[in-house]
């Protein structure tokens, strides 16, 4: 009972803050609306068991991908009345593409009535009573160390990459330089004058 | 198996990934300064790489749960990428100081590259198979767009970035076809799936996965970044695609079909026999219009992959053979073009890179005009000179299985290339002299393109015994 109450409040939530995210007139709504939908829909995945795909979910699109949509869209200066001067153009296009959503939609519904696809053969299918973050968990440093390492080098050369392709030394720019300020002795800096009345200050 | 047992199987990429994080920390401190010194310790980790594969990680087995395989197969594909991408670091940093691109990441990121074609060549698991094909992939797009102020490079490394990314899209998705419908990513799993019948599924997962990898092999249809990117590309970077990563994705397709898609050969067979023919013929017809070497050169190498596609064809312990033997003349034929191209420099030393500008080049520089010229007959497979012995084998093997009339076909299209290869014979002992290139500077650099010369020149075949017993061996290991 409980769960299907969830699952309705999860389902119309997601559908709802869909919506807006594409109706929402003012950009940064929009990202927010999306920002919801994502949460709603990690709730759908704790709903069937899958904890570790929610996670991802929040993590990954609530925490990084929604985040730097909101920097794009704060930070770039898009004129949004433009992007949507096209709309009239561009609408038989949406309803085509609309049309192949829906077409599909009603495939997977008959595909789904005609029987599952022949998969009996899934290789070791992790026991229904472990939960599916401990069972990554006990594979992926395990079994797969290997894999989990070169995937760390390839983010290492990622970080290369980026650094290669943007980084350049400017010319002409004063950074703090920390030796030099800490090596400077007071008697360099400070000098003891007996100023007298009616003079300028020489420096 | 223990975990140390299973690191001493995959020695040579721990030094080359250990190595290149010591590298990347000088590179960090030192500054571009110290970019020569930098290139010459990646050289030494490679040759200790190398080294390495006559200890157990030559031939050792299985490691970390069937996820590796060290045998001889992989160890002749390794020992191959290993000296293509040293000469590769031995000629860049002349290059890029010419044009003050001086840059210490660049041996970094081909350690790091050379760490991911190792992995690519021993995987027996798609998972292996996609992290090490990313891995060399990812600092590729890098390399290609390295002299980042050159429109054309970061143009090439644009091109290639996008493409290979969607040719990894097609390729994770035949691996998850793959993996949903045998249950399973081990070669040897996938292998007993294929054995008790071809599903749809398997099916569709095969053709995504083999069109992914022809992607990075630049077979047709999948070829049409090679030229943008191989013009683009900084010539020492170009060099380096067309050979070590040529070799790494050769031979891991050949692993892929034969152990994994053993059980299904009717099927992948037809398509390496479409891509097959496809390179050779349009490798051979676009390349007769090009008037830069460079985009010559890359039509070239697909034509020649076709070539090696024609031995995977066959199917057998010779064709095997004969696609490593290939793959080794390949190599060294077209290191030595790509160094005879970065020869070709005008007064000013900036590098020039059209046909034209080789026109009577015996007349200047007539070394390096023999050793083009080796070099381009090679190519065209003319005997006596070496490149001729491969496709030998290639189309010996492929009689060997009944196949002649696709031999028939295959040797056709081997003179539609050499009309162009001979095109640029005539150009370079028969026009008249262009300006003179500027006087060679390294005679390292000539010693190279010596060495690959007499590798391909007639002499080449006192090596036959070795690479064919090499060859046979690495074959012999994947049946």
């Amino acid at each position: 009972m409980i769960q299907t109450i969830a699952f309705y409040l999860f389902a119309i939530m997601v559908i709802a803050s869909g919506v807006l995210t594409v109706t929402a007139r003012n950009p940064v709504h929009s990202v927010l609306w999306l920002i919801l939908a994502f949460f709603n829909a990690a709730g759908l995945m704790v709903l069937v068991g899958a904890e570790f795909i929610a996670m991802l979910l929040v993590i990954v699109y609530v925490g990084a991908v929604a985040v730097l949509f909101l920097f794009v869209v704060m930070m770039l200066n898009i004129d949004f009345a433009e992007l949507r001067a096209g709309v009239a153009r561009y609408a038989p296009l949406g309803v085509l593409l609309g049309l192949v959503l829906l077409a599909e939609i009603v495939f997977a519904t008959a595909a789904w009535n005609a029987g599952a696809i022949d998969m009996a053969r899934a290789a070791a299918p992790i026991p229904a009573e472990v939960p599916n973050i401990e069972a990554l968990g006990t594979v992926i440093y395990t079994r797969y160390l290997y894999i989990f390492e070169a995937a760390g080098l390839v983010l290492l050369v990622a970080m290369i990459g980026a650094i290669v392709l943007t980084h350049r030394a400017r010319g002409g720019t004063r950074p703090q330089n920390v030796a030099d300020q800490v090596k400077r002795r007071p008697e360099d800096a400070v000098r003891n004058v007996n100023q007298p009345i009616g003079q300028g200050v020489e420096l | 198996m223990p975990v140390t047992q299973s690191l001493a199987l995959t020695l040579p990429e721990l030094i080359l990934s250990l190595g290149s994080l010591v590298l990347l920390m000088v590179a960090a401190f030192a500054g571009d300064k110290a970019t020569k010194a930098i290139s010459w310790g990646a050289v030494a980790l490679f040759a200790a790489a190398a080294l390495a594969l006559l200890g157990p990680a030559g031939h050792g087995g299985s490691a970390f749960d069937g996820l590796y395989q060290a045998d001889s197969f992989s160890s002749f594909a390794k020992l191959l990428i290993y000296i293509a991408a040293a000469i590769t670091l031995i000629v860049a940093p002349n290059f890029f100081e010419r044009n003050g691109n001086v840059r210490a990441e660049y041996p970094i990121l081909i350690l790091l590259s050379g760490v991911g074609m190792g992995m690519m060549v021993s995987a027996t698991d798609l998972l292996t198979l996609y992290v090490g094909l990313e891995l060399q992939s990812l600092a590729a797009y890098v390399l290609a767009s390295f002299m980042r102020r050159d429109t054309r490079s970061a143009e090439a490394g644009l091109k290639y970035f996008v493409l290979g990314a969607l040719a990894s899209g097609i390729l994770l998705y035949g691996i998850s076809l793959l993996y949903g419908f045998t249950g399973t990513t081990a070669f040897e799993g996938v292998a007993a799936a294929f054995g008790d019948g071809l599903g749809m599924g398997e099916m569709f997962g095969l053709v995504f996965v083999l069109a992914g990898l022809a992607f990075k092999i630049s077979a047709v249809p999948f070829h049409m970044w090679t030229p943008d990117v191989y013009e683009g590309a900084p010539t020492p970077v170009t060099a380096f695609f067309a050979t070590a990563p040529k070799v790494a994705a050769m031979a891991l397709l050949t692993r892929v079909t034969i152990e994994a898609m053993g059980g299904a050969t009717d099927a992948w067979r037809q398509i390496v026999i479409f891509a097959a023919l496809a390179s050779t013929i349009l490798g051979g017809v676009a390349a007769i219009g090009q008037t830069n070497i460079k985009r010559l050169l890359a039509y070239s190498s697909i034509n020649n992959v076709g070539f090696v596609l024609f031995g995977l064809a066959a199917g057998t312990q010779d064709g095997v053979a004969a696609v490593m033997t290939y793959l080794a003349v390949y190599v060294a034929m077209t290191v030595g073009s790509f160094l005879c191209v970065l020869q070709m420099r005008d007064e000013s030393g900036q590098p020039v890179e059209t046909i034209a500008s080789l026109s009577g080049l015996s007349r200047t520089r007539p070394a390096l005009a023999a050793a083009f010229a080796i070099f381009m007959f090679s190519l065209a497979g003319i005997p006596p000179l070496f490149g001729f012995w491969p496709k030998f084998l290639v189309f010996d093997a492929l009689v060997g299985v009944g196949m002649w009339p696709l031999a028939m076909i295959g040797i056709a299209t081997s003179v539609i290339g050499a009309f162009y290869y001979l095109k640029i014979v005539k150009t370079i002992y028969f026009d008249d002299p262009a300006p003179a290139f500027a006087p060679a500077e390294s005679k390292l650099e000539g010693g190279l393109i010596a060495l690959s010369a007499l590798f391909v020149s007639p002499l080449g075949y006192l090596a036959i015994p070795a690479l064919g017993a090499a060859s046979m061996a690495a074959a012999r290991a994947l049946f």
